[in-house]
């Protein structure tokens, strides 16, 4: 036990002191998630903000074929200014991105109008330009309200209600609560969490084996009158508690960042308080041992410091891949995945966030398989540190 | 005191060692001789516990390096070849590190390290993080590392490799004073004049094998050859004819 806590105390002081680790482990990993949040949510905002209360303006080629209609557009707020000279310079001015949209009016507008047949309006657009077809849409909606009340006006004329041609209500009803539909968007944050801590320990992970190696340093570590076991744990609980740290930075991070980020706006009411960040914590702990297994074995298969990195950006990575496949699959939650690591966090995460109360047996399957699974990874890591071909 | 019995190591189809036997007595320096790729290291390696041998015995003090070899390790004081220190720890940091791994009272530690500074004359740059030490700085303070918990054994693979001339002489002094305090030092060269001014007995490793085992008087005479280099030239050849 003595040992094992020179070896951590080593090992954190020697690593307190490398200002690569201290970046990696008290910046990169928990700032990132953070910072890149902040930076979607605010452009998620700004875009759905935009839509209805801003003035659009619409170039409009033959305005004065459709004086009705460019009254009627104004009063949806779309103000209508003059069009490139014909249909082909709309067509290259659209196409070089100097106009999203351009409406086309064609001069016998008026009389097909008036014969009652569909009367042509062109819009041209880009449909591949994502920022574009927002005007475009906007412009087509308000086109399409413009037939609709002509279409009325008609059906009246006529002596038919208008109701004649709508024969269904659909009604939609959201049941999702502001807190649920957060978690959409927050539940991205688990990862987040899982990267940070894994950041916490990498370069831990990579001195405590390959660069220990390379640096020529392990040699006479291992002639020393103490077991080769003891020397593993101490650097495996090292990395361990640089990572917890890494976690605890990024929980914070997250809960200070998310208390400046303007949530109402979305509709979103996230469920991210002190007890939930807490909470998190300890349901993320068993994956720290995990992670600084993984990371260990991982290096300690490596040659050098350089190709210890390059594998270790890999192991970064991987927690994602459960996520992912079953975020695109769209599964539902089951007991099943509470047995694999990273997506069984994930899940308890995005409960949390939902506010729906933790299932007590998924919270002690998420906690046992991590921490066997790390356990199992820590002992692997112990055996192959007896190996005589640890030193390469 | 350091007892080797016919030790065998392969590493897959390289047999790197093939039954080399040789005792190294308390009170005495043996100089481990030979070309490079001779077996030297692997054989220190084998001593000092991070190799197992796949034939054959040795014992440190009595103690087998295989069947105890915790036990062997806390009799043995090891400096490997290019060993390395942690850069961002000083190197009296480095030192009390491996006195504390070695389990020494942490109250010993401090007066310990402070002893092994003086011992080996360390005190200018002690207080110093080892990162950009010379390489003559950095052998030192390995050395001072290895012998914290004043063990009898000492086994010193190539110890002068890149050390200056003030510097080699100064490890030649400790050495010789290691030795007159009864100490079993073992230490590998492939410097001939180095092993011919240092050491009382003589193990010339070649192929593997020990070719001969002898003071240098008596490699001399063994080999008909006034001068050692060519002494040790005649030796390797011995084993070459096998």
């Amino acid at each position: 036990m003595r040992t094992l806590l020179a070896v951590f105390a080593k090992e954190v002081l020697d690593n307190v002191r490398d200002r690569r680790t201290l970046i990696s482990a008290l910046v990169m990993g928990p700032m990132f998630g953070p910072a890149l949040f902040a930076f979607v949510i605010n452009l998620s905002i700004e875009r759905s903000l935009s839509d209805i209360n801003e003035k659009l303006d619409l170039a409009v080629i033959g305005a004065n074929h459709a004086p009705n209609l460019v009254r009627y557009l104004g009063s949806r707020n779309v103000n209508v200014v003059d069009g490139p000279a014909d249909r082909e310079a709309a067509i290259t001015a659209v196409k070089a991105g100097d106009f999203d949209v351009v409406v086309i009016i064609p001069a016998d507008f008026g009389s097909q109008l008036a014969a009652g047949i569909p009367a042509r309006i062109e819009v041209v657009s880009d449909q591949a330009n994502t920022q574009a077809e927002r005007d475009a849409r906007r412009a087509r909606g308000a086109l399409a309200a413009y037939g609709q009340e002509l279409a009325a006006v008609r059906l009246a004329a006529r002596g038919i209600s208008p109701q004649v041609v709508q024969a269904l209500n659909v009604d939609d009803v959201d049941v999702s609560t502001p807190s649920g539909r957060s978690a959409l968007l927050l539940g991205m944050m688990s990862y987040f969490f899982i990267f940070a801590l894994l950041m916490g320990g990498m370069y831990l992970a990579i001195d405590t084996t390959a660069g220990e190696r390379e640096r020529g340093s392990l040699e006479p570590l291992l002639a020393l009158p103490v077991t080769r076991d003891q020397l593993m744990l101490g650097k495996i609980a090292a990395t361990c508690s640089f990572m917890a740290l890494s976690l605890l930075l990024s929980l914070g991070a997250f809960y200070v960042a998310l208390g400046f980020m303007p949530f109402e706006q979305l509709g979103m009411t996230p469920n991210f308080g002190p007890d939930v960040v807490a909470m998190a914590f300890l349901l993320l702990l068993p994956f720290i041992l995990l992670g600084a297994a993984i990371m260990t074995l991982v290096a300690s298969f490596t040659k050098s410091y350089k190709e210890a990195q390059t594998w270790l950006s890999i192991v970064l990575v991987a927690p994602t891949l459960p996520i992912l496949i079953v975020s695109i699959l769209t599964l539902r939650p089951q007991l099943a995945f509470m047995f694999v690591p990273s997506l069984s966090q994930h899940l308890l995460l995005v409960d949390m966030i939902k506010n729906e109360p933790l299932e007590p047996l998924h919270v002690a399957i998420s906690a046992g398989s991590t921490l066997a699974a790390g356990l199992l990874l820590t002992w692997i890591c112990a055996r192959l540190y007896r190996r005589e071909g640890l030193l390469g | 005191m350091i007892a080797v019995d016919g030790i065998h190591k392969s590493f897959g189809k390289v047999h790197a060692v093939r039954g080399v036997s040789f005792d190294a007595p308390d009170g005495k320096i043996t100089g481990l001789l030979g070309p490079n790729g001779a077996g030297k290291s692997t054989t220190l390696r084998i001593l000092y516990t991070v190799l197992k041998p796949d034939a054959g015995h040795a014992t440190i003090d009595g103690i087998d390096v295989v069947a105890d070899s915790l036990g062997a390790r806390q009799r043995i004081g090891a400096l490997p070849h290019g060993a390395g220190l942690y850069p961002h720890l000083t190197a009296r940091e480095n030192i009390a590190y491996y006195a504390r791994l070695c389990g020494l009272d942490e109250q010993r530690i401090e007066a310990r390290v402070d002893g092994i500074v003086e011992l080996l004359e360390i005190g200018d740059f002690a207080d110093r993080r080892t990162r950009g030490f010379s390489q003559g700085q950095r052998t030192k303070v390995a050395l001072a590392r290895a012998l914290v918990h004043d063990p009898q054994n000492i086994i010193l693979d190539e110890p002068t490799n890149g050390l200056d001339v003030m510097a080699t002489r100064s490890l030649r002094e400790l050495i010789l004073k290691l030795r007159d305090a009864g100490r079993c030092i073992l230490f590998s060269s492939h410097v001939m004049q180095e092993v011919a001014a240092l050491c009382d007995d003589i193990v010339i490793i070649a192929h593997g094998r020990v070719a001969i085992d002898d003071s240098a008087e008596g490699i001399r005479k063994h080999t008909g050859c006034k001068d050692l280099e060519d002494a040790f030239v005649h030796a390797i050849g011995m084993v070459d004819d096998r």
